[in-house]
Parts: C-alpha cells; structure tokens; sequence
C-alpha cells in the first residue's frame, strides 16, 4: 500500500490509519490531507487511529502537523480510537497533543464535527451513506 | 527456541518499520504486557528512527537477557555519524536539533528499565534499553 | 571421563533400595505421598540420572534436559503437596550417600580413583538439587504473583454510574503499582463501555504525594487522548493542602469536591439533565388539553 486512503463524506475528510506506516507513507498523508481540504473546502477532518498500535514521536507529530494545517484552512480536526496502551504510551512520551480534539470512536468524532460545523455556518453536509474516495 | 542474539540493518525507513516489528515479537516472545510491549516498540522505533536520521544509519542488535531470576530483553542501537556533544543537553525534554519536539531521547528513557548512551562527537553513538519482565 | 556412571547402571536397583531407606528415616513425608508414587519419583529420577551422566557430567547440558525437566516438575507438585523446599531437595541429596557406597564398593582398591567419583558424582546431583529449589522458590513467587493481583484487581473497581459515565472509587494507599493497575484498568473500562466521562474519586485515599499525583495526572491526560474527560473528586482539604505544597499543577484538570458534584458535571456533559417524574406527568397533561398546540423541542 503506497497511499492511504481519504474518503470524502459530505463537508468532511474521514481517514483511517491502519498500516504501520513508514516516515514516507505518513509525509504523504499529511500532503495529500492538505490538498484534499484545500481542494474540497472540507470543514472538518476525521482521522481514526483504532487501528494503530503504535504512536511515536513522528507520528504524533504528523497529527499535530495535519491540525494546524487544517486549521489554517478552516477546517476542525479530531482523532478517534486511539488505543489505551498508545495513549499511556504517549503520555510517558511527554507528548500530550495539546490543542488536537479527540473522540472515542468514528461516530461520535463525526457528531464532534456535525457540532463543530452546525455552529460555523448554521448547517452541515454530512450524510454518511454519501461517502466516496477522493 | 529463538536465537540467542540478532543483528538488523537500520539504513532506511522500511528498516525503521522491521526493527519496530522484531522488538514487538521479542516483546511478545517475554510475555511483556500489552502496555510494555507498547513502551517497549515504541522507543525502538524513536531510538532507530534517531539512528537513521542523526546517525546517518547504522544497526539494532537484539538479545535476551538474564539477571538472577529476571529475565529481559536488550536492544542496542550502533551508529557511526556525528555523536552528540552534549550528551545531556540531548537528554533534556524538548531539546532539537531539527524541526520537531524532540522527545525522541529524553522519552525513550522514560519508557524503559534501563537505559544507555555512549557518545563521542566524530565516532558515532550507541544507545542501548533494557526491559526487564 | 569419570566413570561412575557405569557402576550407578550396574548397582541400580541395590542404589535405588539404600535411597528409599535413606529417605525413610529423614524427609519421606509419608503423611504427604504413598509409598509406591515415591518409589516411581525415585525410580524414574535414577533412571534420568543415570542415563544423563552416560553421554554428560554437566547438568546443563541437553543430555540432561530430560532430568532437569522431571525436577522441575516433581519440585512444583510436592510444593503442591505441602513439602518444604528443603525436604525436595533433601530427597535429591540422600542419592549421594547409595550411590557413594556402590562407588566405594566399585574403587576399593584405588582411593584415588575413588575420591574422584564419589566428588563427580555428588557435584551432579548437588546441582540438581538446587535445581529443585530454584523450582520451588520459583513456583512460591508465582502464588504470591497471582495473590497480589486478585488483591489488586479486587481492590480498584470501576463502576458504571449511568450510560457513558464510569466511576473509580478508590480506597486505602495508593503505591505506583497500583496507581498503575488502576489507570490500565479504567482506560480499558473506558474503551469497553464507550463512556465518555470518567469519574476518579479520592474520599478513601488518606495521602496523596507527588509520585501519585502524577500517575493520576497522567492516567487523566491518557484518559483525554482517547476522547473521554476525566474529572477528580473527593478531594478533602488535607490532600488539597499537601497538593498546593507539593507544588503539583492540576492545571487543566477538573475537580470537585463531592463525588455527586462530579455526576451532575458529567450528566450536564452528556447533554443530559435529572427532572422530577411529577413534573414529567404535569408536562403530559398539558400537551393532552392543548392539542393544537406545537410541541416544544425539550
């Protein structure tokens, strides 16, 4: 697998991290992310870790990296199913990811978001049987 | 009955990839907990990741280990770059040379039993961890 | 090559008959076994050993993998039964006094020759006795194991207090040990029941220092990472105290003083609020009489 894949549903990018990714893969995550939300005006963006038994240092510091960037161009990130192990681990790491919202699963990140949107502009696209790859 | 010691390259970000999975099958080998196999994978792969950045690329050497009763796993990370000048000023929270936190080193410590680095600015760095069960 | 082994073969069943009655006067136990599973231990013990020294004179050696294994097991089950771990190895040790007579039998015209066995051999099986001790200490610590985490698990319980709040009461001293017991528990409890709020309360906890303030602070900060709010309650003003002294930062931790505090908190979270049945009812009758009247959103 070369490239992770973004799925666009409604004003939202949904990505979901499941490979053990090399320092590669996740710099072109990070570039492809920030095109897609320029490209698509996304409001928010959703990044699942569920699957990632493993967050270092540079990977911690790519999710930092892709909330900022959204951020600048107006969209809301949030991170969901990080593992306890992980989060212990991070936590020992002394990387708390300050400013990054989180959510314990895809559905409620995706309302965190819906929130987040409705507030913005009064109302929000995000149907999720619309979902498709961009 | 799985081999005394083993030596891995660490010359690319694939390799970055492998040592991280070699360390959680050790781990697993010792039958370490979920959260200290966690610990454990985690800072070989900002121990490896440092070696191939700073170091210029170099290898990881992993071994069990005994002491009395306790039994352990060691790994050791050997590089021929630079080294480091202050050894403790790389050891403090927050220090970089680069873009990012640089929580690598000082975190690495904090993850594990025990903890090693020897240095010499010119003739390269070895960082060495060890879990005890 | 020292030879005892050969002689250990050809004296088997007379070194196999002096051990069972050396054994008889000193740590036979008979209240713990019968006789006839102590001659098979005894039996098959000889058996190992003397098959192991024809090829090795070194207990670690794969020759005598075999024996090894057998002490290992025959120390367990006796430590099961109720043995000493000296009375195990005892029951190793008594072979050398048989074994040095058959030797003593076999040499008698070559003292020297002699002292050299009876010492080869008696070094083989004193390392195998404490083969058998490392066994028995080792199976000890993993009964204790084993007591400390049921006492552990026991000891922090994680409650639910309603749909996505969960509730860690904890009680009596807490150590690093099992601070951290505690917080993998509560985060896991947190992913298994999807709650969103964590409650941790501190009313039985008489000390808190700056080790355990951090745990707490950490297991908060984890608790976060994963998408749930931790809140910290039951704070009495003596660990309030110790906490400003200390110099701890709670900073962006949210705590109350009563557990019930924290609910309600944790309620008002969910978007959630507590009304009275009566005023529910009350509610109904009016929509009932006002039929057309648009129902408001509540």
């Amino acid at each position: 697998m070369d490239r992770i894949p973004i799925l666009k549903v409604g004003d939202c990018l949904l990505v979901t991290i499941q490979v053990d990714m090399h320092d590669r893969l996740a710099m072109t995550l990070q570039e492809d992310l920030t095109n897609q939300i320029a490209r698509h005006a996304s409001k928010g963006v959703l990044i699942d870790i569920s699957s990632l038994e493993i967050v270092d240092s540079f990977i911690g510091r790519m999710l930092a990296n892709i909330a900022s960037m959204s951020r600048v161009l107006d969209a809301q990130t949030v991170l969901t199913g990080m593992q306890p192990a992980v989060a212990i681990t991070l936590v020992e790491l002394g990387m708390t990811l300050p400013g990054i919202r989180t959510a314990l699963n895809v559905e409620r990140g995706l309302e965190l978001l819906r929130e987040h949107i409705e507030q913005q502009q009064g109302s929000v696209d995000l149907d999720e049987d619309d979902a498709a790859e961009v | 009955m799985p081999p005394k010691c083993e030596t891995h390259p660490i010359r690319t970000s694939e390799d970055v990839v492998r040592v991280r999975q070699v360390a959680r099958a050790w781990a697993t080998e010792l039958k370490l907990s979920l959260v200290e196999q966690t610990k454990l994978v985690t800072a070989t792969s900002e121990l490896a990741r440092n070696t191939l950045e700073h170091g210029g690329g170099g290898e990881m050497t992993i071994e069990f280990v005994e002491n009395g009763i306790k039994r352990g796993v060691k790994l050791t990370f050997t590089d021929h770059g630079k080294g480091i000048a202050d050894i403790n000023l790389a050891l403090r929270d927050g220090y970089t040379t680069g873009s990012g936190m640089g929580l690598g080193l000082s975190g690495s410590k904090r993850l594990v039993s025990e903890f090693d680095i020897k240095s010499e600015p010119g003739h390269g760095t070895t960082v060495s961890i060890v879990r005890w069960k | 090559m020292s030879s005892f082994h050969e002689v250990v073969q050809k004296q088997e069943s007379v070194i196999l008959s002096g051990w069972l009655s050396e054994v008889a006067t000193t740590t036979r136990r008979a209240d713990l076994m019968s006789d006839s599973q102590f001659k098979q231990q005894a039996t098959e013990l000889l058996r190992l050993f003397t098959e192991a020294s024809q090829t090795s004179g070194h207990v670690s050696s794969e020759a005598f993998s075999g024996a090894r294994d057998f002490l290992k097991d025959l120390a367990r089950s006796r430590m099961n039964d109720g043995y000493t771990a000296a009375e195990t190895a005892m029951f190793v040790l008594s072979l050398k006094q048989p074994v040095a007579n058959a030797l003593r039998d076999a040499y008698k015209n070559d003292p020297a020759r002699l002292v050299d066995e009876i010492w080869t051999a008696g070094t083989v099986l004193d390392k195998l006795a404490m083969l058998t001790v490392d066994a028995a200490i080792e199976f000890r610590e993993q009964v204790i194991t084993r007591q400390q985490e049921e006492m552990l698990e026991l000891s922090t319980p994680v409650v639910k207090l309603w749909d996505g709040i969960l509730a860690l009461p904890l009680i009596g001293t807490l150590d690093s040990a099992r601070t951290q017991v505690v917080m993998e528990s509560l985060l896991s409890t947190i992913v298994e029941t999807n709650s969103r709020v964590a409650i941790i309360d501190i009313t039985g906890v008489p000390t808190v220092d700056t080790l355990v303030a951090q745990h707490l602070i950490k297991t908060i900060t984890a608790a976060r990472l994963m998408g749930a709010d931790c809140y910290l309650s039951g704070i009495r003003p003596a660990i309030a105290q110790t906490i400003v002294h200390l110099g701890i930062d709670l900073a962006d931790i949210t705590t109350k003083a009563k557990l019930s505090d924290a609910f309600a908190l944790a309620l008002t979270r969910l978007g959630k609020t507590v009304v009275s049945l009566k005023s529910i009812k009350t509610g109904r009758q009016e929509k009932a009489v006002d039929n057309f009247a648009q129902t408001k959103d509540t």
